[in-house]
């Protein structure tokens, strides 16, 4: 799934990730097709080169800073998003709609939740103020609903040009990666619609997992495997460089 | 929800349904007014300087540059109605809550982080219904220190238009008077006290950090009552030598308390990484035993020690030397 994620990033371009899934993923290109990919954060890190094995659990930590090129304040990086300086805004999801709108927020209602989630934290503007959206998320049937409990961060609202109407000019969603699937947006009714299926996973089975009616592409194609090279990156930004004797063991 | 009498004294319109902003707060303009004095003193001195009722934003973000040693002092006073404002809010929010400190909490995000999961004291609370807790994006946190830093009631921004979030706090648009654009009108966040933790301070509240800002040059210049501690309290010298480097100046600042480790268990840049085992302890409590274990953790790190230079000393030298090695590895890259 990050590996996925990974591939969607080109070169020479600016990402504002969220932590895990997203960041990995950014890492993961960084260190391989995408050398000269910017990795912008939160806590107001620009460019940051991350110590693989040590991977932030919080943007605004000293790890989160490993290697960066700039650091601001926190208002400031977001203010860089709005101006349109980020080619990417790459989030994960607790719950996501048929129009790719994201809850963080609460599981019920706001007045009486049944849980009360942690809140939007920096998913609102991200997705509000990129000029791209990727979402990163497990395909299961209880995050991929009709419609999401709370809009924490919106996505296309209620498709067609209800995102505009409402004043959010810029930014369109690029793609949903899944465990399962590669999905997109249809660009009339701007509902998420398969585009590509992970290997040995057929169309039916991301039917299952998924909460609402999915538009199908025309075409779709199946993913690639990840490579030994994609793997091997991803288990030593993940883990730490492989320790000598192990190997040798 | 019923209005409570000591809350309606310090704060005159407030009502407890709608969400905190200053169209409720008349006084914004007390900005003047601090004298050059040696503003050397105690964190539970410093502490006094806060009432029941205020709204205190927070320094720092999540674990990192918290104000640990001003807001251990301010869970000993066992504050009421309070407010309590941060850019994203770490796990002292449970702790406030669990003593009874809380009212309201107005932040983009509550937890600890991915690996320790949702956190089940905060959650208790806002589940029932007993705190408020006001979401607004991470930005529009921003945005609102920053209105009250520059003096304005509002800043326009793009952010938080069409979600539910601006539905549920009532967010204001405002039409472009040049282009006719739409745009969210972001309301000015002046909190009654803002709390600081630093790397070096002089005494009179000149102030530096290394590393991340966060938002604290924002709220500490929109709040009313700023209260600073810091790793070193150096000579003013010291900090003429690199002006560049000087993040507030002394006439935004009331109160400046020495506080070496002064962010422990939290990080700060460059002296100390995160204590994550103090935070795998602490979350494995509440998440067994809900709001008690959040007033067990204040009665045995905050009530139990003189001072919080107690708690620091508590932890031991080695695991702070410890800290500081992350902190070093981090820095040599």
């Amino acid at each position: 799934m990050a590996i996925t994620a990974s591939r969607l990033l080109a070169d020479h371009k600016v990402v504002f990730a969220g932590v895990g899934m997203p960041l990995l993923a950014s890492a993961v290109a960084r260190h391989r097709h995408a050398p000269h990919l910017t990795i912008v954060l939160e806590g107001g890190i620009i460019g940051t080169a991350l110590l693989p094995g040590k991977l932030p659990i919080s943007t605004n930590e000293m790890r989160a800073a490993y290697g960066a090129q700039m650091l601001t304040d926190i208002t400031d990086i977001f203010l860089y998003a709005q101006r349109g300086f980020f080619d990417y805004g790459f989030l994960g999801a607790a719950q996501v709609d048929m129009y790719g709108n994201i809850n963080t927020s609460v599981i019920g209602s706001m007045e009486r939740p049944r849980v009360r989630l942690p809140g939007s934290g920096g998913a609102n503007d991200i997705i509000s103020l990129c000029n791209e959206v990727l979402i990163v998320t497990q395909h299961e049937p209880r995050r991929f609903v009709e419609r999401v409990d709370f809009i924490t961060s919106p996505g296309y609202l209620s498709g067609g040009d209800s995102r505009a109407r409402a004043g959010l000019l810029t930014g369109r969603l690029g793609a949903v990666v899944t465990d399962l699937a590669l999905l997109d947006f249809e660009p009339a009714s701007r509902r998420m619609r398969l585009r590509g299926l992970q290997p040995g996973v057929s169309a039916a089975q991301v039917r299952a997992q998924t909460g609402f009616e999915l538009l199908v592409s025309d075409e779709i194609t199946e993913l690639m495997p990840p490579s030994e090279e994609e793997i091997a990156i991803y288990r030593e930004l993940r883990d730490g460089p492989v320790k000598v004797a192990l190997e040798a063991s | 929800m019923e209005r409570i009498p000591e809350m309606s004294r310090v704060l005159p319109k407030m009502d407890r349904a709608r969400p905190e902003m200053n169209r409720a707060r008349p006084k914004m303009d007390r900005a003047a007014g601090r004298p050059v004095l040696d503003k050397r003193m105690t964190a539970e001195a410093a502490v006094q300087l806060i009432r029941d009722g205020d709204h205190v934003a927070i320094g720092g973000t999540l674990y990192s540059r918290t104000p640990m040693a001003l807001v251990f002092a301010l869970l000993r006073q066992r504050r009421r109605h309070l407010t309590v404002s941060r850019p994203l809010a770490c796990y002292e929010i449970e702790l406030f809550l669990s003593t009874g400190a809380l009212d309201r909490i107005v932040t983009s995000w509550v937890g600890i982080g991915l690996p320790w999961g949702l956190a089940p004291i905060f959650r208790h609370y806002v589940e029932r219904g007993e705190v408020v807790y006001d979401e607004w994006s991470h930005l529009a946190m921003g945005l609102r220190y920053k209105a009250g830093a520059m003096g304005v009631p509002f800043l326009p921004s793009r952010t938080m238009l069409g979600s539910d979030l601006a539905v549920r706090l009532d967010l204001q648009d405002v039409t472009c008077p040049y282009t006719g654009k739409r745009l969210a009108a972001m309301p000015a966040l002046n909190p009654d006290v803002a709390l600081i933790h630093v790397h070096r301070a002089d005494m009179f509240g000149n102030l530096q950090v290394d590393g991340y800002q966060h938002m604290d040059v924002d709220m500490a210049r929109a709040a009313r009552t700023v209260i600073v501690s810091a790793e070193q309290v150096v000579s003013p010298d010291e900090i003429a030598a690199r002006p560049d480097q000087t993040m507030l100046p002394h006439f935004a600042v009331d109160a400046v308390v020495a506080a070496p480790y002064g962010a422990y268990p939290h990080e700060c840049y460059g002296r100390y990484g995160p204590d994550l085992q103090h935070f795998d302890a602490y979350a494995a409590a509440a998440k067994q035993n809900g709001p008690a274990a959040g007033l067990r953790y204040v009665e045995q790190n905050v009530d139990a020690h003189a001072d919080f230079a107690g708690f620091v000393a508590a932890a031991g030298p080695d695991r702070l030397a410890a800290l500081a090695a992350d902190a070093e590895e981090l820095m040599a890259p």
